[in-house]
């Protein structure tokens, strides 16, 4: 299968702080990859090392065999969405049209009626279409989440990046959200940030977990001593309600 | 007061200012609200007091020399903002001291008499001349070109500026685009209000049109209406009271602003 995504001795520093050290990492396509990490550990980081958003300090990021940043129309990307401030003015159809932005500055763009279709079809498939004359103030974090999605499925990419893509919805929105991104994965390739690894146990094909180093990247099977490597204190592998839940159901729980 | 318009062209002069100085506070002071750079515009504004000053140092038309100071502190700030992880509150508190010593001093060096600065502090709509109506015309002209040909980068970046660097815009050259032409506002309402009060003409009014609406485009519409609105009011009363223009025009601003945040807060709790 294609290489979407190669990662090669990846280190970043922000000014002394290293962020990430020594990442190798290679993402097939149509790989449905779940990172998970400590806070700090450096995933938000590597994401926007892969979108371009951040120059490696040392080492390489390959998308298609291309450097980040010089291909546009492969990456969707749905920033976590806590960010962003609830009170600009701008609709939902005019966040998702976003993904129709085109590459450069060119003077008097306008949006084609194609980039028009293609928005609307992709808030039907979130349903979020009788929203698009909202302004985004007044939605909910779901329904918001959903419009980022959308924005991101706009551009048609080839590889989709969700940063904590279920932190503060609801876990209905939360299920649907997981849902979808498994039908999505039929087509395209899909990396999720996350520390609701109860959720992606079920959904994700390979994780990847990232404390600075990686520690590990492979089957979504992980064992203590991975886990005590990574968050650096012993974790319960899985129970409810525990932050640092993961994965493998263990002997004697529940 | 109205013959006296028809009368005096430095009336007249003083009516064309105040409608150029509102289109471009509209459509920057909207940007800088909601990109949040209101303190940064600031910093950029009081450096330009160091331009005045070397203006009359060099015998050139002070308000030239604001523009080259302007200038150069959006792009220093930007730039060094991007470069460095530098508190940009430490930055901005830096250009803005440093910027106005500057001033200080080139108008201590500068030969005769010292030249009237209090003009360029608080400004005086009465002395704009028709060389500054033609610099504002010119200013104006950039800013709304700008503005139109790249509304809808624009408006992507404003609201989240990584998304649009994903999908490929360039966003560093917007962002220097932004900060050169908050140079170039400033560069115009410095006539017009004065150095100290720039801030309010740019924030009051966008903060009066959000009060009405969530359109990004009928935001900078309403905010150069309110604009022009506030000049008028401003100066008819400065010219009934015989009291200085630039700080009418703010006063006024603020009144109306808290007015119409009283009123539109009954209307909207009768409507939810």
């Amino acid at each position: 299968m294609q290489k979407a995504i190669e990662i090669e001795n990846l280190s970043v520093y922000y000014n002394d702080v290293c962020a990430l050290s020594d990442v190798n990492l290679t993402v097939l396509e149509k790989e449905f990859l779940g990172i998970i990490g400590p806070n700090g550990g450096g995933k938000s980081t590597l994401i926007k090392t892969i979108l371009g958003l951040i120059k490696p300090s040392s080492g390489s990021v390959k998308i298609y065999g291309k450097e980040p940043g010089s291909e546009q129309r492969i990456l969707g990307y749905v920033p976590q969405f806590l960010k962003f401030d609830r009170n600009f003015p701008i609709n939902v159809m005019d966040v998702v049209l976003m993904g129709r932005l085109p590459a450069g500055c060119p003077l008097f763009h306008r949006y084609t009626k194609e980039d028009r279709e293609i928005a609307e079809t992709m808030m039907e498939k979130l349903g979020i279409h009788e929203l698009k004359e909202r302004q985004i103030g007044q939605l909910s974090g779901g329904q918001l989440q959903r419009v980022l999605i959308a924005r991101a499925l706009a551009v048609q990419p080839k590889i989709i990046l969700l940063d904590e893509p279920t932190s503060s919805v609801d876990s209905t929105s939360k299920h649907q959200i997981y849902e979808l991104l498994k039908k999505l994965n039929e087509e395209i390739t899909v990396i999720v940030v996350t520390h609701d690894t109860e959720a992606v146990s079920s959904h994700i094909k390979s994780l990847a977990c990232l404390n600075t180093r990686l520690f590990y990247h492979g089957a979504p099977e992980l064992d203590n001593e991975t886990i005590q490597q990574v968050y650096g204190c012993p974790v319960e592998l899985i129970a409810h309600g525990v932050p640092h839940r993961v994965l493998k159901k263990h002997e004697g729980d529940e | 007061m109205l013959e006296a318009v028809f009368k005096y062209s430095f009336l007249q002069n003083a009516f064309i200012g105040s409608i150029l100085a509102s289109i471009a506070c509209g459509i920057i002071g909207t940007i800088i609200i909601e990109k949040k750079i209101v303190m940064m515009s600031s910093g950029i504004a009081h450096t330009s007091f160091g331009g005045i000053g070397m203006g009359y140092f060099l015998g050139i038309e002070p308000i030239m020399g604001a523009l080259v100071f302007a200038v150069s502190a959006a792009l220093g700030i930007v730039t060094i903002n991007r470069k460095s992880r530098e508190n940009t509150d430490v930055l901005i508190g830096m250009f803005w001291s440093l910027g106005m010593a500057a001033g200080v001093l080139f108008i201590a060096f500068t030969p005769g008499y010292p030249p009237d600065i209090s003009s360029y502090l608080f400004g005086d709509i009465l002395t704009v001349t028709r060389t500054d109506i033609w610099i504002m015309l010119v200013l104006d002209a950039i800013i709304a070109f700008t503005l139109i040909s790249l509304y809808n980068i624009l408006k992507a970046y404003l609201f989240d500026s990584e998304f649009s660097s994903v999908v490929g815009v360039k966003t560093v050259f917007i962002e220097y685009l932004i900060f050169i032409m908050i140079a170039l506002t400033v560069v115009i309402l410095i006539r017009v209000v004065g150095i100290i009060l720039i801030m309010a003409l740019l924030t009051v009014p966008p903060a009066c049109a959000k009060l009405f609406t969530y359109d990004l485009k009928k935001i900078i519409l309403y905010s150069i209406l309110f604009g022009m609105l506030f000049c008028f009011a401003g100066l008819w009363m400065s010219y009934e009271l015989q009291i200085a223009s630039g700080a009418s025009i703010i006063i006024i601003a603020g009144l109306i602003y808290l007015f119409l945040r009283i009123v539109t807060r009954r209307k909207l709790r009768n409507i939810v």
